[in-house]
């Protein structure tokens, strides 16, 4: 008996990539707008899939294989997270 | 003597030519005006000519349109001073809010640059003063995020009463809604567009088969500077 899952993809820099639109989005509005709470801002890109299979595991191990395989993100430069969507 | 204020943002890079089409071709007083240093008073026009703005980075126009020289046009937006936002300045307007809609990366997913036609809806106010209802206008496009949106309901309600800008039958080059080129305040005062005027504001410019339609856009604003709108 397979399901449709919703699996969501968030692809963002690795610590210590340099992220200047996350930089920018911070420095030039959301602390010159007096937001201090706010330490840091990354950005990325964001993917919401839907998928077939038997369970919600086997949806996001479906995801997270294709990923690899199809390269969908960069594993050189790129963090990943693969989940479901609650 | 008509002063006219070009606003230039980190990113903008159309500044220099909006004002030698303003200086050189129709010999109006323009400053190139740095945002942090800009102020309303005394300028009798503001032209947000194009570029990108903050590197286009989280929207075209979306970081722009939180600063403070964007801020008080949006306070002073009933002293009745007229405002152009050309191209990356149309985007800066409609993140502002002072224009209705939206502008979504082109349909093709490409940057794409030629000459249009298009043809004016409604005209009114100090930018459109000496066109006339289906003036055509050519000029160029050059934008990778000029997809116009706005739902139907806005479109009846809001852009059908203002005066518009479309692209001629089969010259939509992003795949905005209902062919729209560009968008005013019902009064006409504040205009946005994404071509660009000032790349087609001088006879040596347009490709065969066009001609400078820009020029009409600044005409206006001339004339109704002096005349009245």
């Amino acid at each position: 008996m397979t399901f449709i899952h919703r699996v969501e993809i968030i692809i963002t820099n690795k610590k210590g990539v340099k992220d200047p639109e996350g930089e920018t989005i911070h420095k030039h509005l959301i602390l010159r707008k007096g937001y201090n709470v706010v330490h840091n801002v990354r950005t990325g890109k964001y993917l919401l899939l839907t998928v077939s299979a038997s369970s919600e595991e086997e949806a996001v191990n479906i995801v997270k294989e294709m990923c690899e395989k199809l390269r969908i993100y960069n594993p050189v430069v790129h963090d990943i997270e693969v989940r479901i969507r609650g | 003597m008509v002063k006219v204020a070009v606003l230039k943002f980190p990113g903008t890079n159309c500044d220099e030519d909006v004002h030698h089409v303003l200086k050189n071709v129709f010999f109006v007083d323009s400053q190139i005006v740095w945002y942090k240093n800009f102020s309303l008073n005394g300028w009798d026009a503001i032209i947000i000519p194009g570029g990108f703005s903050y590197g286009d980075w989280l929207r075209a126009g979306a970081i722009a349109a939180r600063t403070s020289a964007i801020e008080e046009l949006i306070n002073a937006r009933d002293i009745g001073v007229p405002v152009l936002g050309i191209c990356n300045g149309f985007q800066i307007l409609v993140e502002a809010g002072l224009l209705p809609g939206a502008l979504l990366p082109n349909e093709s997913g490409r940057f794409v640059c030629r000459w249009v036609r298009t043809y004016v809806e409604r005209p009114r106010g100090p930018w459109l003063s000496l066109t006339t209802e289906g003036y055509e206008i050519h000029m160029p496009v050059a934008h990778g995020e000029g997809r116009y949106y706005i739902d139907e309901e806005n479109y009846q309600n809001i852009l059908l009463k203002s005066p518009l800008i479309r692209y001629a039958k089969g010259d939509n080059p992003n795949g905005s809604v209902y062919d729209i080129a560009g968008v005013a305040s019902e009064d006409g005062l504040i205009l946005g567009l994404m071509p660009h005027p000032e790349r087609s504001s001088e006879d040596l410019l347009p490709p065969r088969g066009f001609r400078p339609g820009g020029r009409i856009i600044f005409e206006s604003l001339v004339y109704s500077l002096k005349r009245g709108w």
